[in-house]
């Protein structure tokens, strides 16, 4: 019987979708090889910690320390390693998102165990959890395990579907971690968030343009589909380093790695690079007028097209089929 | 300032990645390696930092002698001293972060900079593991940093948005694109590098966390449905994507 902890990250009203992507794994492992999934949330409020119930977690620890209202990554890590120590848990889960890459590495040395990173898979064999994990942007994979006791995993974002499994059981718990000034030597002092813009890596919807598109003045086609479909916008490296769009939107091996339902690639010719960081979409649609372009290779369905016609209307079309 | 950049070699871009003959590593054959493209940028900060601030930048890195070329880069592209923590067997992120502790340990380096990942594994632990070895505090994917005396102050990305992270120095950074825009090397530098030494370490022996059991490529294939552009085919297009893959 294995005791599983979940890092329940606190987002605006409930905890992160991530944690509860985490919840699911968890819920996984344990419908497998059995154990116990314990939720290790920081400062969370009664309502946030209510939530955690529908995602098969039966025992929620808030963890509380002195100045616990400020982000630091370097705080949570070590409070939280203090709660698995105290607990004696056998298991780790993050989600390898922007604050899980600050804290999960932290958390295994701390506590001495091994570490996976962005996992897509997470498996029972024997006594051995088998990872699965992405590598050269996706070109490839490995299977691979934890050698020590305890075992960390962070989690890629949405590639774990959260699912609502009602706990039979729930039981809220305070934890107070004792932190030293040390503890806080990193702060998140101020955010600054892109109100209304959804970042590739949340979005179930993609709309990407290439060196097609010409120039940035014309990209207003890419965003309008983009919010047709409420998703995001995102970019090749040609557009980014070309200074067209901004490098938080560059989808490929030296920008992000996205894996949403929909991904449309609109004059983006397909070098092997860029489709390294898309190739875990759903659906791939593929809009370009060279019909010889790598991208035809790898795409659902795709139209052998001018972006400038076919763009608009493929946008009403969509808008009017809403 | 004295200055530690972590580098290390990689396939480049371009590679098809294929599955070597040990079935869980990449097929080295024919392949290109490069300095990992991240830590061009966090060399650069490095230079950067030592134009403004004085001191001296060494770059490391774990690895095989075969990886002596991504220092003959480093060295071109102008740091001052270069070391390889030499090991010729298979390793993971806790052994490379060991070793890089270990060898920062004794050396008083004001930062410590590093690519946000290498795009071979992709794990982007290291800076956080480091930090966490050698007691200091780590800012990973970094595109915007500031450092006024002892004060650092870095800008992130995060999910949707930015966030600006303060700490003092001792610090590690994981740069992100976007933080510089790193140089080329000039030709009379590289051919100075050719002659200038590295020097070579012997790993620390400790044992991986973590064991690679087999290696894949996934399968690309998809239903691969090619239309025209005509209205028709537009119609057909937002059929498909409503009945047959339920998107819109």
């Amino acid at each position: 019987m294995s005791k599983i902890l979940v890092f329940l990250e606190s987002g605006k009203d409930s905890f992160k979708r991530t944690s509860f992507e985490a919840a699911t794994a968890a819920g996984t492992l344990v419908a497998s090889g059995g154990g116990q999934i314990i939720g290790a949330a920081i400062n969370a409020d009664d309502n946030q910690i209510q939530s955690a119930k529908d995602y098969g977690i039966s025992e929620v620890y808030n963890i509380k320390y002195e100045n616990c209202d400020k982000v630091s990554t370097t705080a949570y890590s070590a409070a939280i390693a203090q709660l698995a120590k105290s607990l004696g848990v056998d298991v780790l889960l993050f989600s390898a998102n922007s604050h899980g890459i600050e804290i999960a590495p932290r958390v295994a040395a701390k506590l001495s165990a091994g570490f996976i990173s962005d996992c897509i898979g997470l498996e029972i064999s024997g006594t051995d959890i088998i990872a699965r994990k992405p590598i050269y942007a996706g070109k490839a994979q490995i299977k691979t395990k934890i050698n020590t006791d305890v075992k960390v995993f962070s989690l890629r974002p949405n590639v774990f579907t959260a699912m609502k499994n009602e706990s039979s059981s729930f039981e809220i718990k305070s934890y107070d971690a004792s932190l030293e000034s040390k503890d806080f030597s990193c702060e998140v002092s101020s955010v600054a968030k892109n109100e209304g813009k959804l970042d590739v890596l949340e979005a179930d919807a993609i709309v990407s343009g290439g060196r097609g598109i010409k120039g940035p003045e014309n990209y207003h086609l890419i965003e309008r589909l983009a919010t047709t479909l409420h998703g995001a916008v995102g970019a090749s490296r040609a557009v980014v380093d070309a200074g067209w769009r901004p490098h938080a939107e560059q989808v490929g091996q030296t920008g992000k790695t996205v894996s949403p339902t929909l991904y449309i690639a609109c004059a983006i010719s397909g070098a092997v690079q860029h489709l390294a960081g898309m190739s875990g979409s759903k659906y791939i649609v593929a809009i370009n007028k060279d019909k010889d372009a790598p991208i035809f290779k790898v795409c659902d369905y795709g139209i052998v097209g001018d972006i400038f016609e076919v763009l608009p209307k493929l946008n009403e079309r969509i808008a009017a089929s809403r | 300032m004295n200055i530690l950049v972590c580098v290390s070699r990689v396939p480049d871009t371009t590679t098809r990645i294929l599955v070597g003959p040990d079935g869980k590593t990449a097929d080295k054959t024919g392949v290109k390696f490069v300095l990992n493209p991240f830590d061009e940028f966090a060399l650069e900060e490095g230079l950067r930092l030592r134009e403004k601030n004085g001191g001296s930048v060494t770059a490391v890195t774990v690895a095989g002698e075969v990886a002596k070329d991504i220092l003959r880069t480093s060295l071109a592209m102008g740091a001052d001293k270069v070391a390889i923590i030499k090991t010729e067997n298979e390793f993971d992120s806790y052994f490379t972060a060991q070793n890089l502790a270990e060898f920062a340990s004794n050396r008083a380096f004001d930062i410590i900079l590093l690519g946000k990942q290498s795009i071979d594994y992709d794990s982007l632990q290291i800076p956080a593991y480091l930090g966490e070895l050698l007691g200091i505090p780590s800012i990973g994917v970094v595109s915007k940093l500031q450092i006024e005396g002892n004060n650092v102050s870095a800008e992130r990305d995060i999910e949707g948005g930015k966030e600006i992270v303060s700490a003092q120095l001792p610090c590690i950074i994981s740069a992100q694109k976007g933080l510089n825009e790193p140089r080329y090397p000039k030709l009379p530098d590289i051919m100075k590098a050719k002659s200038k030494p590295i020097e070579e370490v012997a790993a620390i022996d400790c044992q991986p966390r973590t064991t690679i059991l087999e290696m894949s490529i996934p399968s690309k294939k998809r239903a691969g449905v090619i239309l025209d552009g005509s209205d028709g085919s537009l119609d057909k297009l937002v059929t498909l994507l409503h009945e047959e893959a339920k998107v819109i």
